[in-house]
C-alpha cells in the first residue's frame, strides 16, 4: 500500500481528475496549498508598494492505493499535470503502515480498494 | 444633469455584474474592463466621437464641426435638446456611448490582453458606436426612416450584443471553454450590479426625452414596470426548467427586461410597457440556454442578453407604440403595422455594421498587437498577468521590495536558501 502525494498546477486539476477517472482510481483528496518550486516570482505593485509573490498556488492531491495501483496513477497524473514549464509540481510515493475505513472496518488493502470493484 | 450621473453609475454597476460572474482569478481584469471605458472611451468621444455621431452631415455620419469640443457650449441646442446647454447633451450622450462599449467586455473576459483591449475601446466608440448612433439619432438614415428607438435598443443594446458576438469570435474560446465548467465567482456582485444598474437606467430612459416632461414620465414608469414583468416570467421559466428559481435568473431578468424596455420606454402605455417586459424575457431566455451548448465562448451571454433582447424590444416597439401616449407615432395596436418593419430594418441595419465593422476593427488591431493573453497566461488569470494584481491577497510569501532593489533580493535568496535547507 502506497500514499501518493501529488502537487499540481490548479489549472490542471480537471484534466488529472478525468484521467484518474479513466485509470479507474476513484477515492481521493484534494486541498488547495501554496508553495515554492523554483517558478518566477510574480511581482504586484499596489499603489506605492511593491511585492514579489514567491508562493505560487497549487493543487495537492492525497490518494492511498494498493500496490500494483501505484503505477497507473503516477502515469495518469504525469501525463494529464504535464505542461513542460517549470512548476508542473511533483509526485511523492509513500510507504503506507496501516489503512482502515471507518465505514467498516476494513484494513489495508480492502480498505483503498473501491466498492464497485469488490462486486464484479 | 441629473439623468448623466444616473447613466455614469450604469459602468461600474455594469463592471460589478459583469465581475461577480468570472473566477477570482479574472475578477479585477472584468471589473476593469467596464471602468477603463470611463477613460479612454470617454476621452475618445469628447475629442471625435461625439461629433461624428450627432453633428449634421450627411445620411451616414457626421461631420467633425464639433470635434475637439468646438462650439459646445452653454447655450441649449438646437434641435438635439432644445431646453438643456449643448454641454451637458454631449455629456449625456457620452454615457450612452461609453456604456454600449463597456458591455461588449461581457464577450472576451479571462483571455483578453489589456493592451488590445484599451485600443479596442477608443478606437470602437468612435468607428462603430459614431456612425450607428448618428443613423437613429444624429439626423441619419434610420431616424429619416421613422424608426423609433426611444433609449437605445438599436443604437445600445443590438449594436453591443452583435460587437460581442464578433469580438468572441475574433478573439477564440477561453481555453478549456467546453472541457471545464466556467462558474460565477461572486453571485452576490451580479445581483448588487443589477440593482444598481436598475437605478441608474431610470436616467438612461427617462432622461432620453431630454427634459422633464411627460415622455420622461412615461419613460420612468415603464423603467419601473417592465424589469418586474420580466422578472416574474423568467423564474418562472427557471421554475419550469430546473425546479428552481436562481439568483442569477433574477439578476440576468432584471437586466433584459431594462434592455427590453429601453427602446419602447417612452412610447408605450405603462400597461403595455408591463406586457412589453413580460414577453422580452422569452427570447433571450431560451437563446441564453442554447448558447451556452454552441461552440461559442460568448462568455458572458452579451449578444442573448442585449442584441436579442434588443431586438425583441425595438420590434414590440412596433407593435405596442401609441401616438396618443407618446406624440410621435402609432405602432401595429394602434393600426399601424408599417411600423414593425421599420423597426425591423433600423435592427437589421445596426446589426450587420456592427457585426462586420467589430470583426474588421478586431482583425486590424490584431494585425498590429496580439489581442490574446498566452495559455500560460490565461491559467494564472488575467489579474495577475495583466494588472500585476490580486481581488483578494492574503499577503502570504509576499516580500516587500525596497525602492532600491537590493534588500529584497538578499532577503529572497535567505528566505529561499531555508526552505531548501528544509526540504
Amino acid at each position: 500500500m502506497k500514499l501518493i502525494v501529488a502537487i499540481v498546477r490548479p489549472d490542471k486539476v480537471s484534466e488529472v481528475l478525468e484521467a484518474l477517472y479513466r485509470a479507474e482510481v476513484r477515492g481521493l483528496s484534494v486541498s488547495r496549498i501554496q508553495g515554492h518550486g523554483g517558478e518566477l516570482e510574480r511581482v504586484e505593485t499596489y499603489r506605492g508598494t511593491t511585492v514579489k509573490v514567491g508562493l505560487t498556488e497549487k493543487v495537492r492531491f492525497e490518494i492511498g492505493v494498493s500496490d500494483h495501483f501505484v503505477e497507473p496513477t503516477v502515469r495518469a497524473i504525469m501525463s494529464a499535470a504535464r505542461t513542460g514549464e517549470v512548476g508542473d509540481g511533483k509526485i511523492f510515493v509513500l510507504p503506507v503502515e496501516k489503512i482502515y475505513r471507518i465505514r467498516t472496518g476494513e484494513e489495508d488493502t480492502a480498505a483503498v480498494t473501491p466498492v464497485a470493484a469488490v462486486s464484479e | 444633469m441629473t439623468s448623466t450621473a444616473l447613466v455614469l453609475l450604469m459602468i461600474p454597476a455594469l463592471g460589478f455584474f459583469y465581475g461577480g460572474m468570472v473566477g477570482h482569478k479574472n475578477v479585477l481584469n472584468t471589473i476593469l474592463m467596464s471602468y477603463a471605458t470611463l477613460g479612454y472611451s470617454l476621452v475618445a468621444w469628447a475629442l471625435v466621437g461625439y461629433s461624428l455621431a450627432f453633428s449634421p452631415g450627411n445620411a451616414l455620419i457626421g461631420d467633425l464641426r464639433w470635434a475637439l469640443l468646438r462650439g459646445v457650449n452653454l447655450v441649449t441646442s438646437q434641435p438635439l435638446g432644445p431646453s438643456i446647454s449643448h454641454a451637458v447633451y454631449m455629456a449625456f450622450q457620452a454615457t450612452f456611448a461609453i456604456i454600449t462599449t463597456a458591455l461588449i467586455s461581457g464577450a472576451v473576459v479571462a483571455r483578453m490582453r489589456i493592451k488590445a483591449y484599451l485600443t479596442f475601446i477608443t478606437l470602437w466608440i468612435i468607428v462603430i458606436y459614431g456612425p450607428i448612433a448618428h443613423w437613429v439619432w444624429g439626423g441619419g438614415w434610420l431616424g429619416a426612416l421613422g424608426a423609433l428607438d426611444f433609449a437605445g435598443g438599436t443604437v445600445v443594446h443590438v449594436n453591443a450584443g452583435m460587437a460581442a458576438l464578433a469580438a468572441a469570435l475574433v478573439l477564440g474560446n477561453r481555453t478549456n471553454y467546453g472541457r471545464q465548467a466556467f462558474l460565477p465567482g461572486n453571485v452576490p456582485f451580479v445581483l448588487l450590479g443589477a440593482a444598481l444598474l436598475w437605478f441608474g437606467w431610470f436616467g438612461f430612459n427617462g432622461g432620453s426625452a431630454v427634459a422633464s416632461n411627460q415622455y420622461a414620465a412615461l419613460a420612468f414608469t415603464n423603467t419601473f414596470l417592465a424589469p418586474g414583468a420580466c422578472m416574474v416570467v423568467w423564474s418562472f421559466l427557471d421554475l419550469m426548467r430546473t425546479g428552481k428559481v436562481t439568483a442569477m435568473g433574477v439578476a440576468t431578468a432584471i437586466v433584459v427586461g431594462l434592455v427590453v424596455i429601453t427602446p419602447a420606454s417612452g412610447f408605450v402605455p405603462p400597461i403595455w410597457g408591463l406586457v412589453v417586459g413580460g414577453i422580452g424575457a422569452v427570447p433571450s431566455y431560451y437563446v441564453m440556454l442554447w448558447r451556452a451548448r454552441t461552440r461559442v465562448d460568448e462568455s458572458l451571454d452579451v449578444f442573448a442578453g442585449h442584441a436579442v433582447g434588443g431586438a425583441t424590444g425595438a420590434i414590440l416597439t412596433g407593435v405596442f407604440a401609441v401616438k396618443a401616449w407618446n406624440g410621435v407615432q402609432d405602432g401595429w395596436i394602434a393600426g399601424n403595422p408599417h411600423q414593425i418593419l421599420v423597426q425591423i430594418i433600423a435592427v437589421a441595419g445596426a446589426a450587420a455594421y456592427s457585426f462586420l465593422g467589430t470583426f474588421a476593427l478586431l482583425r486590424i488591431i490584431g494585425a498590429a498587437t496580439a489581442l490574446r493573453a498566452t495559455t500560460g497566461a490565461e491559467a494564472l488569470g488575467m489579474d495577475s498577468t495583466q494588472h500585476g494584481e490580486e481581488a483578494y491577497t492574503t499577503g502570504e510569501g509576499a516580500i516587500l521590495v525596497y525602492p532600491d532593489g537590493a534588500d529584497a533580493d538578499a532577503a529572497l535568496g535567505a528566505g529561499l536558501g531555508k526552505v531548501e535547507a528544509k526540504a
